[in-house]
């Protein structure tokens, strides 16, 4: 069998970590093709939400990354986002959500090779966990209905 | 139904070597609500433009998607492209194939998967997409220029001299910067001060100028066009009005032995200074910290001979409230004390000094009146070693990068080192002669030649005296790592040239990005050099990199155009990304339900309380509101409110929703 490919969603901020991904690629800087990026304006706009819909939806790890702390384009969204991140770790923990499958992290505009290292690095901590399946057993929902799109 | 166009570009080769970017058209050309998907080899060219406004036109799209470079780079120009068809401009998004996939991938199955699943979330968010407007803001007309030197005296004479005012603000007693430390500028052998003194006299009696020494940026509000600083003006403890600038408080101040800044430590100074004779206001300060009577409560001797009264010892720091429109940043740089290099022994042994200093021995107004004379015993050196690479380059020292401006003030120095003492050696030991700019290799080559100086290409490994001598021990790579041993009487460090202490401070005052060394970040480095990240800031001179002057000054009056072009417009637009309270009919009017969370949130207070009455004036619902001018669009309101009732246009909630799904559903 073919070695289990995990799906990574990013979501970053536009200013820093977006900035930086894209110096990565300036860079020529290669790593692992698993991670799609969402683009968010500020860490502070992500709505932890889309987190658990990213592992409804078949997401086997997640990056959140943005700005640097004091770095921020908007001065203190990255603050919101990281106090909000440690409510929510404890939530997750809490209802049973593998937290490790989340990877929280600062990347600047000028740290293209740390994101590739944190691309990497998830990559290969979430291949050695394999599919997130149990995220079904701990979320029931009742049959999903249509497809959107 | 949405009727959506996609656009896949190869760029050259640099997305499709990688990608197959004629199977990512086919495949997300079969998607829902694709009317039309096509690739080309230069989408960003006038026939990839043409192809876009074509397909609006004929096939009606409703949505654009351009899968190209990333949408830092080309985002304005294809929403140019879709506006000029008639697409509303926020009907485009864009898929970043290049930086954050074909660069960044080997060729394969996966990558070009990777590229069609980026397309295909950005076709599911251009659904929810709305047409927006774009926001009008007002420009106030006066630009801040943060630092005196070379480079920013010069952006702000090119800004003053096309009408508009300026507010110039520099941290120490006087304008200059570095440049008025200097001997003789390379490749001329100009004297730094006879160009630069006409310039600083020129900002100071320019009418569109106001210049603040002794000054700082405390904090800064707004944006682009509007924003708000607060500059502190530190206490001089002087009435700058009544002070003439006489100077008999300098001569007569007991306390003289201070190490002169400007003299980087090889001359004093008295507590009441002027930093140098020229300085720009030639009126002086007092320095608090080393000042008698601040630190022992007594003396107040300059207060007792000032002719016109002009002392102010309990003069406080003073805030001043300025609106600007525009800022450029010249803070420029600062030399790494060669402190960590103790096998150089800079600071052991004296006649071990840094280019800075071998500036001020080699300047008519130096400690020397420009005579090569060496700290410890006022020696002439009979024989000197200049020492390249002095942290630069050197990625075991953290500074992996090249400082630019050594080796050709190294050659100037040896250079004028030879003019000045006939009888006199002089060694560099230098890594690679980097001479690149105009005249520049030819003056390295008239210093070899010409006057006769020794380069050595090979490192040193230690310095160390005896006899007197300083016994500089390094190799000559060109004679097969041969050990070579100069006994000199002084020897010059060419001391990398890194940031200011204190530059991430201020960027982070700026909200401007920097680089790992704490330079700050210019946009782009190939196409946005002056420009940051942050519309309405501008760079100018070595707070981007290390700079040579011609650099430094061509970087301001690059910057002062980009500023007289903002203040060319009476209004500008602002991107409509801001964030919206829903209104519904009566008697809802909103879901908003009045719990302000959002107010506490925002960091630019833009959210206000909007009282919603009926037609006798009696109050039936409080919302909150946004206010569009202020709003800069982060959204962190979004995440904070409960009833999922703030939203910001072009990252809604349906917008980021839908691309999460459509990311990780099997199509």
């Amino acid at each position: 069998m073919a070695e289990f490919e995990p799906k990574i969603v990013a979501f970053v901020c536009n200013w820093c970590t977006y900035a930086g991904a894209d110096l990565t690629g300036t860079s020529r800087i290669k790593y692992a093709s698993n991670v799609r990026i969402i683009r968010f304006p500020c860490t502070g706009r992500i709505d932890y939400m889309l987190l658990l819909k990213s592992f409804d939806e078949g997401a086997d790890g997640i990056i959140v990354s943005g700005c640097h702390p004091n770095d921020c384009h908007y001065t203190s969204g990255n603050f919101h986002a990281r106090r909000r991140w440690i409510m929510f770790r404890s939530l997750c923990d809490f209802i049973g959500i593998d937290t490790e499958r989340i990877k929280f992290s600062w990347v600047s505009a000028a740290e293209g090779a740390k994101w590739a290292d944190i691309v990497n690095s998830t990559v290969a901590s979430i291949r050695a966990k394999g599919p997130y399946t149990d995220y079904k057993k701990v979320a029931k929902y009742p049959e999903k209905e249509v497809n959107h799109g | 139904m949405s009727k959506i166009g996609v656009f896949v570009c190869h760029c050259g080769e640099n997305i499709s070597s990688t990608v197959d970017c004629e199977k990512v058209a086919a495949t997300v050309g079969k998607y829902d609500g694709v009317a039309f998907s096509v690739d080309y080899k230069y989408m960003c060219s006038d026939p990839g433009q043409s192809i876009i406004k074509n397909a609006i036109a004929e096939k009606g799209l409703t949505g654009v998607v351009v899968a190209a470079c990333s949408p830092r780079m080309h985002e304005p120009t294809f929403r140019k492209v879709c506006a000029e068809a008639g697409l509303n401009p926020y009907m485009c998004e864009m898929a970043n194939l290049r930086e954050h996939c074909s660069w960044v991938h080997e060729k394969g199955e996966a990558t070009t998967e990777k590229a069609i699943d980026l397309v295909r979330i950005l076709v599911e968010k251009v659904k929810y997409n709305q047409s927006l407007n774009s926001i009008k803001v007002p420009v106030t007309k006066t630009a801040l220029v943060i630092g005196g030197g070379i480079a920013g005296i010069q952006a702000s004479l090119d800004i003053a001299n096309t009408g508009h005012k300026v507010i110039l603000i520099e941290k120490d007693p006087s304008i200059g910067g570095h440049m008025s430390q200097l001997s003789e500028t390379f490749p001329t052998l100009d004297c730094s001060q006879c160009i630069l003194t006409p310039r600083m006299v020129e900002v100071a009696q320019h009418p569109n100028i106001t210049l603040y020494t002794y000054a700082e940026l405390e904090s800064l509000e707004g944006f682009i066009g509007n924003f708000k600083a607060k500059i502190r003006k530190k206490s001089k403890s002087l009435d700058e009005k009544l002070c003439t600038g006489c100077g008999l408080c300098t001569t007569k101040c007991p306390t003289k032995k201070i190490p002169s800044e400007f003299n980087e430590g090889l001359g004093n100074r008295t507590a009441i200074y002027v930093p140098f004779p020229q300085a720009v206001p030639n009126k002086p300060v007092i320095d608090r910290i080393h000042c008698t009577y601040y630190t022992k409560g007594k003396c107040k001797i300059c207060e007792k001979v000032c002719p016109t009264g002009a002392i102010r010892f309990d003069q406080e720091d003073q805030i001043v409230e300025v609106e600007v429109g525009a800022i450029v940043v010249a803070t420029g740089f600062a030399v790494k004390r060669p402190d960590f290099f103790p096998e150089y022994g800079y600071g052991k042994y004296a006649d071990v000094i840094t280019g800075l200093q071998f500036e001020r021995l080699a300047s008519a107004s130096g400690p020397t009146l420009g005579e090569i004379r060496r700290p410890s015993d006022g020696k002439i050196p009979e024989k000197i070693v200049f020492l390249a690479c002095a942290g630069s380059r050197d990625p075991a020292k953290g500074i992996p990068y090249c400082s630019k401006i050594c080796c050709m003030y190294i050659a100037k120095h040896a250079m004028l080192y030879q003019h000045k003492v006939h009888s006199g050696k002089s060694y560099v030991f230098y890594m690679d002669i980097r001479a690149g700019g105009k005249m520049y290799e030819e003056f390295v080559r008239r210093a070899i030649e010409d006057d006769g100086v020794n380069y050595i290409r090979g490192r040193v490994s230690k310095i160390y005296e005896k006899n007197g001598k300083l016994i500089v021990s390094g190799v000559d790579t060109l004679l097969n790592a041969m050990p070579v041993e100069i006994e000199a009487d002084m020897v010059v460090l060419a001391t990398a040239g890194v940031a200011n202490e204190g530059a991430e401070e201020l960027a982070q005052k700026l909200h401007i990005s920097y680089d790992p060394y704490k330079f700050f970040a210019e946009a782009h480095p190939k196409l946005k050099p002056v420009e940051t990240n942050t519309g309405g800031i501008f760079l100018a001179g070595s707070c981007q990199a290390p700079r040579d002057i011609p650099e430094s000054v061509a970087m301001a009056s690059g910057a002062a155009v980009k500023v007289a072009g903002l203040f060319s417009q009476d209004e500008l637009t602002r991107e409509p990304i801001i964030a919206v309270v829903n209104r519904q009919a009566a008697p809802v009017y909103s879901s908003c339900v009045g719990c302000f969370l959002c107010v506490s949130a925002c960091p630019y207070q833009a959210i206000e309380k909007e009282e919603i009455k009926n037609r006798t004036g009696d109050l039936i619902k409080s919302i909150a509101k946004v206010n569009p001018g202020l709003c800069q669009g982060c959204g962190t309101c979004v995440a904070f409110c409960r009833t999922k009732s703030i939203d910001i246009q072009g990252y809604t909630h349906e917008q980021m929703y839908s691309e999460v799904m459509a990311l990780l559903n099997e199509y």
